[in-house]
């Protein structure tokens, strides 16, 4: 009988409490700085895909904090909020946050990306998805409060194709040739396919999809047997968490040759191909982003962050992929908010600032340099139309144990993208009844 | 004491009858109605009402729906997640074909494109039950899941379906610009007179031919309940029930979902909040919605509230574990569910302050 009693107490209380809560969560405002929330997943089935990332931000922004005391002056002061992948999560730590002045956000999953984008218009809050997310959002007049620079998937696709071109010997060269594409059966993994679908249309080969059900993308053994029998000349592949390292098993346990299969940059971790480690050799990603920690701000990080108190950065992490695009993730919010510093003078900048900053962005060589990131990645220039900013991607081979810089920077087929771009962006934009006038008035 | 009886005569056969047959259930009702409709709003802010209450609402109405399926009738259903996901599609698509169409008509007629759905996936259930059945709607969630991923036309051809703008009397109350406090007031208003419905449905003839086919269906049948017609009605309504949820949730929370939004796991989620509430309670339908929305919000935030300097993911790792450890000990302390208790409550008040 007490212990229900006391259940039937704590169940009141709990009720109470939950009541009592509503009056509390009113604008907490972060005290004397610019509150950047990260929506970070350190657990959750994709939790090692989402530390280093979030180890990336966490560490930049401390690296702010403490070498220069934040930036022109004013201390950032940075919020983790836990998603674990989930988009009902994500989308109650972006209500919850943003009520405390957030100046951007970096939801680092299709799905919570997907859910927030609707509210910037009203909320009048930047969205960072650098390199995934919702790619017609690169319309800046549709949506002006969503960046996904430096580059999206449909560039990325028409690099992939350009690539195979130069290596055939010319895009006229591909007529008759076979691309697949091995992709998550999900609405990001089938992201490209309009675009490919596209340039097999224009330059004659032949395009094949190998879809991998998210539910089964750990045992892909029928789609490889599939792609051994179909021998097509190239392989494409737009896959995210255990699919990756399952689909490089299965390409070196068929023989594939490792180095006609091109990863999209998210299936382009360190985790992804060491298991299969030097069977791999030849294995192609793209990317936007250095790897490796040979700049100079990886000495500031090792002097000032990593291994101190208050980053989970192990020392084997740095340098790593996913840990770099967390990091340089943290470099375009921070340069933004110099940008609009810039313009709005030093202090705690709001959302709509912070999308003037994004959208006047300028890292050029000179700048880069003066961050200690010499060539990490492609200047980025964005405009009010244009959310890509960059575009080009490079592709980085696997040697084995470690990444290495294939190709120079290659330009995508802008004239193929870019009305792709904006014709899906209309459409969305009827649909939706927004305005697409946004960098006229 | 607080709950005696006493006094209370019943002299004709409407008040014996009545919904709430006891003046104090009367006027806590009245008080919930007044907190729901009146002081909720008026005092909550943007966060709690988008947040907490529209979440808990149009959960309440999944789980309600559930009820009737699984703790009235007692066919177990692993397909709440795919009712809803028909729901959210279908109203998505009727909101952009018809832009003319009123948002109320489009919530309504989703909810009975998924009770129609409901009706072809119930069929089954004649012939089987128990952990067969729940396979066989594990069928209908997984197709329901692969149809909206692979076929283009349902979502469009676009990664996620949108809650599109709409307005009622006036109002701004779907899509990502309207207030949450208009959001706040469809949601409530949908919940209050469909929760009503089902309280009133399952106290009437096809209520008690629900609880006969659950409690035995060979003697329902004897006694001259149809088996097949009131399973598939448990079915239909059951869907319907899920599948205006699923548009709630679409145009009043997401404002744009991917379709796998609405996988398995929902469905699980859903199935907890019955079992957790209570089977066979549309109290308890509420309490396990309640439950299971609130209490991780609570405990996430609990830390903060506090002042504990933890990082989020250890947070996040306590609010699981608390969580989990609370579920067990609810079910331990009280199997039939958190309604089962409030009755406990209820009778305990009754005697209080001098129980014997």
């Amino acid at each position: 009988m007490t212990v229900k009693r006391f259940t039937l107490a704590a169940a009141v209380a709990a009720v109470a409490g939950t009541t009592a809560l509503g009056g509390f969560l009113t604008t907490a405002h972060a005290e004397d700085g610019i509150y950047v929330p990260l929506l970070t997943y350190r657990t959750g089935a994709f939790a090692d895909s989402g530390t280093p990332i979030a180890n990336g931000m966490s560490d930049y922004f401390a690296l702010l904090n403490k070498r220069d005391g934040g930036i022109n002056g004013v201390k950032l002061v940075v919020e983790e909020c836990e998603t674990g992948y989930k988009t009902d999560v994500g989308v109650e730590c972006y209500e919850r946050t943003k009520t405390k002045g957030a100046v951007v956000y970096n939801p680092y999953s299709t799905g919570i990306t997907n859910a927030i984008i609707p509210k910037t218009n009203g909320d009048k809050i930047p969205v960072l998805s650098m390199g995934y997310g919702l790619t017609p959002a690169a319309d800046g007049n549709v949506f002006p409060w969503v960046f996904n620079l430096p580059t999206t998937y449909w560039s990325q696709a028409s690099v992939f194709v350009k690539y195979v071109g130069d290596q055939e010997g010319g895009l006229d060269k591909l007529k008759g040739k076979t691309i697949g594409l091995i992709h998550l059966d999900h609405p990001y993994g089938k992201e490209p396919i309009p675009t490919l679908e596209a340039l097999a249309e224009t330059h004659g080969f032949d395009f094949v999809t190998y879809p991998v059900p998210p539910k089964t993308m750990q045992d892909q053994r029928s789609t490889w047997e599939k792609i051994d029998s179909d021998e097509p000349d190239w392989l494409f592949m737009w896959g995210w968490g255990a699919m990756n390292p399952t689909a490089v098993k299965g390409a070196v346990d068929v023989d594939f040759p490792m180095d006609r299969f091109i990863g999209v940059w998210w299936s382009g971790n360190e985790s992804d191909v060491r298991d299969a480690g030097k069977k791999a050799t030849g294995y192609l990603a793209g990317d936007f982003h250095g790897v490796g920690d040979g700049w100079p701000v990886f000495d500031a990080l090792r002097e000032h962050v990593i291994g101190k108190d208050g980053s989970q950065t192990p020392e084997s992490m740095v340098g790593e992929t996913l840990y770099n695009r967390g990091l340089f993730n943290a470099v375009v919010v921070g340069e933004a908010i110099r940008t609009a510093m810039g313009k709005y003078g030093d202090r705690p900048i709001t959302g709509e600032e912070m999308r003037w900053g994004l959208e006047n962005i300028v890292l050029d060589k000179a700048r880069l340099d003066a961050l200690g990131l010499a060539g990490f990645t492609n200047p980025i220039n964005v405009t009010c139309a244009d959310h890509e900013g960059s575009h080009p991607v490079y592709l980085k081979k696997w040697d084995g144990d470690k990444w290495e810089k294939s190709t120079d920077w290659i330009e995508p087929m802008k004239d193929v993208v870019r009305p792709l771009i904006e014709e899906e962006a209309a459409k969305i934009a009827a649909e939706r009844g927004l305005a697409t006038n946004a960098c006229s008035s | 004491m607080l709950y005696r009886e006493a006094g209370q005569f019943k002299t004709n056969y409407v008040a014996d009858q009545a919904i709430f047959p006891i003046r104090q259930d009367r006027i806590g009702m009245a008080i919930v109605l007044l907190f729901a409709w009146v002081i909720i709003p008026a005092f909550g802010t943007d966060y709690f009402l988008e947040i907490i209450m529209i979440n808990f609402l149009f959960f309440s109405l999944a789980a309600i729906g559930l009820n009737i399926l699984t703790g009235y009738t007692g066919l177990i259903s692993l397909g709440t997640g795919g009712f809803m996901a028909v729901g959210a599609v279908a109203s998505y698509k009727l909101a952009v074909i018809f832009p003319d169409l009123n948002i109320i008509l489009v919530f309504l007629l989703s909810g009975l494109i998924a009770a129609a759905v409901g009706i072809v996936f119930g069929l089954p259930s004649l012939r089987i039950k128990g952990f067969y059945l729940a396979v066989a709607t594990l069928a209908a969630q997984f197709f329901l899941d692969w149809l909206f991923l692979r076929f283009d036309w349902f979502t469009n051809s676009s990664t996620a379906i949108e809650g599109v703008p709409k307005t009622l009397f006036g109002f701004l109350v779907t899509g990502p610009d309207a207030s949450p406090f208009a959001k706040y007031y469809v949601a409530l208003g949908f919940v209050t007179v469909f929760a009503l419905i089902a309280k009133n449905l399952v106290r009437s003839a096809i209520g008690r031919a629900w609880m006969a086919i659950r409690d035995m269906d060979i003697a329902a049948e004897i006694i001259g309940i149809r088996p097949l017609p009131t399973k598939l009605l448990a079915f239909a309504i059951s869907a319907f029930y899920s599948g205006v949820a699923g548009s709630l949730m679409l145009f009043l929370f997401y404002d744009s979902a991917e379709p796998d939004l609405f996988d398995i796991n929902l469905s699980f989620k859903v199935l907890f909040m019955v079992i957790i509430g209570g089977l066979g309670s549309i109290l308890g339908s509420f309490m396990g919605a309640a439950f299971i929305v609130m209490i991780p919000i609570l405990l996430t935030l609990a830390p903060d509230l506090l002042g504990l300097p933890i990082s989020s993911d250890l947070a996040k790792h306590l609010e699981f574990m608390i969580f989990g450890a609370l579920i067990i000990f609810f079910l331990i302390v009280e199997p039939n569910g958190l309604a089962r208790l409030w009755q406990i409550t209820k009778e305990k008040l009754r005697l209080w302050p001098f129980p014997y």
